[in-house]
């Protein structure tokens, strides 16, 4: 229960001309419960990883002062706990007791007493398995459970929670959502809370902050007033404002087939069931179809499968024209066919920078250069990554990374795209323009698959939509 | 929290410098076990004279000088180079102990080329020292323990000098062309070695 | 091939019990022993003594053969440098070709050489085998004081291994969906196994930044001295085994001198 101010505070990173966060003059008094709001790319990351203290002097310039109960945050970190929008990087010992241990021997909490903390905080947020665990043996969901066990184990009077839900699939989300309600009821501790989706998180916070482009602040108060004052103005900015109707982009009628699959089933060594069993579809030109299903069912495995990038137990993807399954051809005769957006967008960059990226599909495909420039340009433009054209890919935002992954498989788009979760983490705008650029290729003749939890996404443009659960199709539906 | 004059100071280890050489260690650990079988399986190759296979020892000394030349902290390259042996050991290197024995005896040599300069200097020289000494260490140990009744100058003597040719080129050299090609990547960039980079 | 760190024994054998600090040190009294020794007595009967404990360690007979498998051809190895390129060739000449030469006086020697690198490296391996890196890295700051942020450091490190493995697989196949791949030409392929390698290697730089962020994030250089939440104890069974590796090592020693062959 601590205060937290910050005065006149500007942060650039190492590495960038430009401030991510300007001029920020915000208190927010103890026991506070703020819901902090922004486009892509606004700072909200930054200004979170301020109040931890995970700003040194050595990863880039500040301005101002960030203050926790009147001191400087760095020296404040005992009191803090932060949740990182990744849930894979924040975990650090090999079983899941351990990790949650971890942050209490820091506090030098005597060993009688550190079990059962543990416990009680495994028990608050649901976690399904004991102490014993292996980390690297959970599901996205598990993970980001754990991590907040170990978050509120430590009984942090200021929590901050970057995108706790992103990449879960809407009833684990909600189940993330329900541990942290009952937790929170169980401590005063200050909150703040980073979420894109403002609707699922309102009835947690009692205050909203919304951080504009280049991370100035424009608008600040009471949850409802500033949403029925502001509302307009923060969805024209890209705040997801609940209640402002979204756009769809329905099909026309769909070609002929563009990729077939039979039968594909994948069984990783050692695993109790396979990963992947008996799926068969056919994806159609200018159709999109959507995958859905609970985590771990085996929605990315089917898109590396279908995609021709890993080798199926059996069964095979085909495209017409090929006699070859898509995992036996040559990889740029692949690509020439279908291409992949992956579930993590780090680990589809292959070039140093941002322009590259986006140059590089077009430049595989042979495209002259005034074309590619053109096309660059564009895509740099729609989805506002123009200041970024020089970034090294890495150092993007969870948004930006996302959208350039995909804008670089939409750049050259083959016949074929497979989409994995393509919209998590995207502010409204660029929500928008991810439909759109999707909605053009698709309407231009290409064939889309869709992993996503985003039922926005889905119901915005698909034709069909294939329900996973466990490995196999448990049915297809028509949004 | 570390301030500037911290940053330089090459005894005060921030967590990130701690984890970088530990992470370093663990990917040169799975080199190692990994190279562990190549070196065995050229040894009928290089049968028709077998100290030419001390040209393949550069490789077990690349964290001995990658680390320093990175973190630029005192220990950093004993550290790197002997919590990789360990790995290697975890991972089911058949050497057993005697790896870790060895992995701390190289990252000694290696260490020497950086303290002679009182951690100062990081460049070609330096490097080139660094994974010269580590290879020395390497050699000795070898020697002394493996082929102890060879003769010195059909045996010894070549098994050093190339020891020390691979270790200057492979370790030397080649951990400076990985740090200029991490470089750009941006990873460098909370280190010392990092500071230069342009702004975008 | 998969890439583990966890114990391949059963956990519940004496050995995989003891305390990991007192085990190593066991282990590294059997091979520095070894090492020092130049006799073939010396590791003969040290290896004797390591099979004796064999049963003890819970190890799978077959996990250990796989493990061991290579150490044969590299103590081969070892023999037969030792014995061809030998100081001075002594005894009956077993084998004269040209420039090759090797007498009885050098092979036995190559032997007792080859049979010392055996049990140096089995002791290291028995003990490894049965070692959890977590006990290992909470015995090291309990009982030998080590400065816990690098065993704990260290530790957190070891935890990306596994996933350093799943990184490799999505690194190629990203790079398959964009077009780049080997195929039959050697040179490409090493030119992308090597590009491959250097992404991996950036990555887990990466990947270090951000745990070291995530472990700071919970007060780790807070600098407050750290409690433990296992505790690790020298109990009476693993002085007796520290103990017993000592004194076999001081009583093998012993025999060797008495049997006149002892040699450094
Ligand atoms: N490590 C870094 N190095 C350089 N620039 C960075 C780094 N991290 C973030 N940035 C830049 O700082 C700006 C703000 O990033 P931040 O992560 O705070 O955004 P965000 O509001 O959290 O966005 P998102 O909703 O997409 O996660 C972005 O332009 C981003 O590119
Ligand atoms: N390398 C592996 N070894 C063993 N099991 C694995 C491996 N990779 C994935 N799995 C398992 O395969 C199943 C399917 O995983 P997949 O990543 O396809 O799920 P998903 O539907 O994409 O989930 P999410 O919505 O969380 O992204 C999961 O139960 C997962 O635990
Ligand atoms: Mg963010
Ligand atoms: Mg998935």
């Amino acid at each position: 229960m601590v205060p937290v101010e910050f005065r006149g505070f500007a942060w650039r990173h190492a590495g960038r001309r430009a401030q991510a966060v300007a001029d920020v003059d915000l208190r927010i008094e103890a026991g506070e419960r703020v819901l902090l709001l922004g486009p892509s790319g606004s700072g909200k990351s930054t200004l979170l990883a301020a109040l931890a203290g995970l700003l040194t002097e050595d990863s880039g310039e500040q301005d101002g002062h960030v203050l926790i109960d009147g001191k400087p945050a760095a020296e404040q970190q005992g009191r803090v706990g932060i949740l990182f929008q990744d849930p894979e990087t924040q975990l650090v010992m090999a079983r899941s007791g351990d990790d949650v241990a971890f942050g209490l021997e820091n506090q030098a909490v005597p060993r009688d007493r550190i079990w059962p903390r543990v416990r009680e905080a495994l028990a608050s947020v649901g976690f399904p398995y004991g102490p014993e665990r292996p980390t690297h043996a959970l599901s996205g969901g598990e993970q980001q459970r754990l991590a907040l066990a170990g978050v509120l184990a430590r009984r942090p009077e200021l929590i901050l929670l970057d995108e706790p839900t992103a990449n879960l699939d809407p009833e684990g989300a909600q189940e993330v959502r329900q541990a942290l309600r009952a937790a929170l009821a169980a401590t005063e501790a200050t909150l703040l809370v980073v979420e894109h989706r403002v609707a699922d998180i309102l009835d947690l916070v009692d205050r909203v902050i919304a951080l504009g482009p280049g991370g100035v602040l424009i608008a600040d108060g009471p949850a409802g007033a500033v949403l029925a004052r502001h509302g307009d103005h923060l969805a024209a900015q890209g705040v997801w404002v609940p209640g402002v109707p979204l756009p769809t982009r329905p099909a026309r009628t769909a070609g002929d087939t563009a990729l077939r699959s039979q039968s594909l089933a994948l069984r990783h060594p050692g695993a109790d069931r396979p990963a992947l069993d008996d799926v068969s579809f056919e994806l159609r030109q200018g159709e999109l179809l959507a995958v859905t299903g609970p985590n771990g069912s085996g929605k990315s495995t089917l898109a590396l499968l279908a995609g021709g990038l890993a080798k199926p137990t059996s069964g095979r993807a085909t495209v017409p024209g090929e006699t070859r399954p898509l995992h036996r051809l040559p990889a740029r005769r692949l690509a020439t066919r279908v291409g992949s957006v992956f579930q993590d967008p780090e680990h589809q960059f292959v070039t140093a920078t941002v322009r590259d990226e986006l140059a590089f599909g077009p430049r595989q495909a042979g495209w002259p250069t005034e074309r590619i420039d053109a096309r660059v340009d564009e895509l740099l433009e729609r989805l506002r990554l123009a200041p970024l054209a020089n970034a090294n890919p890495h150092t993007l935002s969870g948004g930006e990374a996302r959208r350039l992954s995909v804008a670089g498989a939409l750049a050259a788009a083959p016949g074929v795209l497979l989409l994995d979760e393509p919209t998590f983490g995207q502010d409204r705008r660029t929500w928008g323009e991810l439909v759109d650029l999707t909605a053009d290729i698709r309407d231009e003749g290409t064939a889309l698959l869709a992993v996503t939890h985003d039922r926005d996404f889905a119901a915005a443009l698909a034709g069909r939509e294939l329900v996973l659960t466990a490995g196999r199709i448990a049915e297809e539906r028509r949004p | 929290m570390p301030d500037s004059s911290a940053l330089a100071d090459p005894r005060r280890w921030r967590t990130v410098d701690i984890l970088t050489c530990a992470v370093l260690a663990v990917a040169f650990g799975v080199v190692f076990w990994a190279w562990g079988f190549v070196w065995n399986g050229l040894d009928p190759v290089l049968a028709f004279y077998p100290p030419l296979k001390s040209i393949l020892n550069g490789v077990w000394l690349i964290p001995a000088v990658l680390a320093p030349l990175i973190v630029r902290r005192a220990g950093a390259g004993l550290l790197t180079e002997a919590l990789a042996a360990t790995v290697s050991a975890f991972l089911g290197s058949f050497w057993g102990v005697a790896v870790i024995l060895q992995g701390l005896l190289q990252g000694l040599g290696g260490e020497l080329a950086f303290a002679a300069t009182r951690y100062r200097r990081f460049g070609t020289l330096v490097a080139l020292a660094g994974g010269a000494l580590a290879a020395v260490a390497l050699a000795w140990f070898d020697v002394r323990n493996y082929y102890p009744d060879s003769d010195l100058w059909a045996f010894k003597v070549p098994y050093f000098a190339l020891a020390m040719a691979s270790g200057a080129l492979v370790a030397g050299l080649g951990s400076q062309a990985l740090v200029k090609a991490m470089l750009p990547t941006g990873v460098l960039d909370r280190f010392p070695s990092g500071r230069e980079r342009q702004r975008v | 091939m998969t890439l583990t760190l966890a114990p391949v024994c059963d956990a519940r054998a004496p050995i995989a019990r003891v305390n990991p600090v007192a085990k190593l040190a066991a282990a590294f009294a059997v091979s520095v022993t070894a090492l020092v020794a130049a006799d073939w007595l010396t590791p003969l009967l040290l290896l004797a003594a390591l099979v004796a404990v064999l049963p003890f360690t819970g190890i799978r007979p077959a996990e250990l053969a796989r493990r061991l498998r290579w150490l044969w051809s590299a103590a081969a190895a070892v023999v037969l440098v030792n014995a061809v390129f030998a100081a001075e060739q002594t005894g009956r000449i077993l084998i004269d070709y040209g420039p090759l030469e090797i007498s009885t006086g050098a092979l036995l020697g190559g032997i007792a050489i080859g049979l010392r690198v055996c049990v140096a490296a089995t002791a290291g391996v028995l003990a490894f085998a049965t070692t959890d890196p977590t006990d290992l890295a909470d015995a090291l700051t309990q009982q030998l004081r080590a400065p816990a942020r690098f065993t704990i450091g260290a530790l957190a490190a070891l935890r990306l291994l596994p996933l350093l493995a799943a990184e490799w697989r999505q690194i190629t196949s990203a790079r398959r969906a964009r077009g780049l791949e080997g195929g039959r030409n050697p040179v490409r392929r090493a030119r992308l196994f090597a590009s491959t390698m250097f992404a991996l290697l950036v990555g887990a730089i990466r990947r270090a930044g951000r745990l070291a962020a995530a472990m700071d994030a919970r007060g780790f250089d807070s600098g407050i001295p750290r409690t433990h939440a296992r505790e690790q104890r020298m109990r009476p069974g693993d002085w007796v085994v520290l103990a017993g590796a000592l004194l076999v090592c001081a009583a093998v020693v012993a025999v060797s001198v008495a049997y006149g062959v002892f040699e450094v």
